[in-house]
């Protein structure tokens, strides 16, 4: 069993955060001078093949954050609600998978939530001014004040995860409890979990706790399991031990090989400097050539025409002979 | 071919494509011809305002050193939310401003020649341009490019208008989108500069968006197909000014 993480300390100033505005490591449409020291990397560990589908987690998290997800319906499956919500930060999610090798049909039940990357997507998508950060410890955080609601974290996301609340117009998601964490405390859903399927600590240590579980797995005929932990948005702070990591997509369509959009890349990366400089070179050439050329004006011969012309006086040269004089 | 390109037409024939309806010679000193109509000029200036407002509030989340252009529209969020209903403004004011002059922009012979001219064009020579109708082929580039982004723009624009519309794109379209909406903002806003700086390079244009009329002379030196088709013809104004020349 992984050592439980004890009870917070009741001792004076113990309730002090152990990160904050200091330990920022990215904010979005910031630059941040990345903190000289970075805080050792957390992470949560969720081991698909121990969990049960209780939803322990999904009602502590609903109970912590104080959210209150809408009675909706029974769709006939285990899934409720059936997609992550503004109010769902985590959602159990159930899939059948008959395995072709054994014949053994599986009930997959995956932990759906933010992964946490360390590069994360939401955050280079979003445009306004620290409404997502980065701690140096990992977790990515949305704050709510300066979020303007627009969208654009739910097109950088490669796991589909933030969700815009209708009430107050601003994005939402896993927070990785940043607030208990802050003060020496796991993650809620860590600390119901009835099966140690979840489990936090330092990177490293939920690393060392991954292969030890992975042997284990191994050493039982599942010889296909593994870590997910994907290089492709370089690691994330939450992570999946998997009895099939193989093949990740079975488990409720979790990303073979997550990454950044290209588009996405595109969008936020050449878009922009092409896209500014358009505009500039746009706006200098129209001040170059008025400084070259001068303002096109008409002249008092063009109005004396245009009399003639009107008055049915002395016709205007017809457009035949009104060639270029040379 | 068409109208336009056909010999000047005399009193009765059909009117060229590039006379609009209120467009008129009044003879005096100087000529003053009737460029725009007032519900023109309204529909134009609607359409400049909403683009102006569109292209600050979208420029605002384009790029974070322009983010303070939120500033402007109230904040992060009133930008967010405001800025597709402008759009919606811009696109049906638009629509009426294409109903007006799309026929007035039909390519015709000469536009040809003088896009091969456009030296001669960006030095002022317009001696050696040939006689231009209502448009000249610059003119009617900025028509039709804004007329297709502006259409481009406000398909995007729906899709990645995520209040109300968000249910019925996948994230992958909406990436999609996304990236032309902000493309073609950047080409719009570039044609934009192009047009305004026209209007403010040759001189005498910019009364014909406020006070609807530019002058004789104007008109001969930057659009005498134009001015002759307008003398050309002549029928009597609906005005009761006797000296009044009209289509
Ligand atoms: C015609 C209808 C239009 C609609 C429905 C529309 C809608 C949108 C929406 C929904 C966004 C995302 C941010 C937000 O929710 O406010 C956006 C962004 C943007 N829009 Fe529009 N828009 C329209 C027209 C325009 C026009 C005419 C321009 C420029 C001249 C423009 C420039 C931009 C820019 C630069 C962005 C930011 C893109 C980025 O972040 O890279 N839009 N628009
Ligand atoms: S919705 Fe909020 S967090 Fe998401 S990209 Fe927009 S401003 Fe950033
Ligand atoms: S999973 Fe999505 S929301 Fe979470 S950090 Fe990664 S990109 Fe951001
Ligand atoms: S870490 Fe906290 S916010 Fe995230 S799913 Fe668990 S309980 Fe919810």
């Amino acid at each position: 069993m992984f050592p439980p993480i004890p009870n917070a300390s009741v001792a004076p100033g113990a309730e002090r955060p152990r990160f904050g505005e200091k330990d920022v490591m990215r904010r979005s449409a910031s630059e941040v001078t990345p903190p000289a020291q970075r805080q050792t990397e957390v992470a949560k560990l969720i081991d698909v093949t121990k969990c049960i589908g209780c939803k322990a987690c999904q009602a502590a998290c609903l109970e912590w954050n104080n959210l209150h997800e809408e009675v909706g319906f029974n769709h006939g499956v285990y899934d409720n609600p059936m997609d992550l919500t503004p109010d769902t930060f985590t959602l159990m999610r159930f899939s059948e998978w008959d395995n072709p090798d054994t014949g053994n049909l599986e009930w997959l039940i995956r932990k759906d939530g933010c992964m946490h990357c360390e590069d994360p997507g939401c955050l280079k998508a979003c445009p306004s001014p620290g409404a997502i950060v980065q701690y140096s410890n990992g977790i990515v955080d949305f704050i709510h004040e300066n979020c303007i609601g627009c969208g654009y974290c739910i097109k950088g996301c490669p796991f589909n995860i933030p969700r815009i609340s209708k009430v107050d117009h601003t994005a939402y998601k896993c927070t990785l409890c940043s607030d208990r964490v802050a003060v020496g405390q796991g993650p809620a859903c860590q600390k119901a979990c009835p099966t140690q399927a979840i489990v936090f600590g330092t990177k490293d240590e939920m690393k060392d706790w991954a292969d030890f579980r992975i042997k284990d797995l191994k050493s039982r005929g599942f010889d296909k399991a593994g870590l997910y932990d994907p290089p492709g948005v370089g690691g994330t702070h939450v992570m999946y031990v998997l009895h099939h990591a193989d093949k990740p997509h079975i488990y409720a369509g979790l990303p073979d090989n997550p990454r950044i959009s290209p588009l996405v890349q595109a969008w936020k990366g050449v878009t922009k400097y092409v896209g500014l400089a358009m505009m500039g070179v746009a706006a200098a050439a129209g001040f170059l050539h008025y400084a070259v050329s001068g303002p096109n004006k008409v002249t008092e011969e063009d109005e004396e025409n245009a009399e003639k012309l009107a008055g049915g006086s002395p016709p205007p040269p017809p457009p035949e002979n009104r060639r270029s004089p040379s | 071919m068409r109208a336009s390109d056909k010999a000047p037409a005399g009193a009765g024939a059909a009117v060229p494509d590039d006379v609009e309806p209120g467009d008129a010679v009044q003879i005096g000193s100087p000529v003053q011809v009737s460029r725009y109509t007032a519900a023109a000029r309204v529909n134009h200036w609607i359409t400049a305002v909403s683009l102006v407002l569109l292209a600050l509030s979208g420029l605002a989340l384009f790029h974070p050193s322009l983010f303070f252009l939120t500033g402007l529209f109230g904040g992060g969020q009133w930008t967010r939310a405001i800025h597709p209903w402008i759009g919606v403004v811009l696109f049906f004011s638009f629509a009426g401003l294409f109903l007006r002059f799309w026929k007035a922009n039909l390519p015709a012979r000469e536009d040809g020649v003088w896009m091969a001219r456009i030296s001669d064009v960006l030095s002022g020579h317009e001696e050696r341009l040939p006689e231009i109708g209502k448009y000249n082929a610059g003119q009617k580039f900025v028509f039709w490019s804004m007329s297709a982004l502006i259409l481009v723009l406000i398909t995007s624009g729906v899709v990645i208008w995520d209040q109300y519309f968000s249910v019925f794109t996948s994230i992958e379209q909406k990436r999609i989108a996304v990236l032309i909406h902000a493309a073609a903002a950047v080409f719009a806003i570039c044609v934009w500069i192009v047009h305004v700086y026209a209007a403010i390079w040759v001189k005498g244009t910019i009364g014909a968006m406020t006070r609807g009329r530019v002058t004789g002379g104007w008109a001969w030196r930057h659009h005498r197909k134009w001015l002759r088709e307008l003398v050309g013809s002549p029928r009597r104004a609906p005005s009761n000014d006797p000296r009044t020349i009209t289509k």
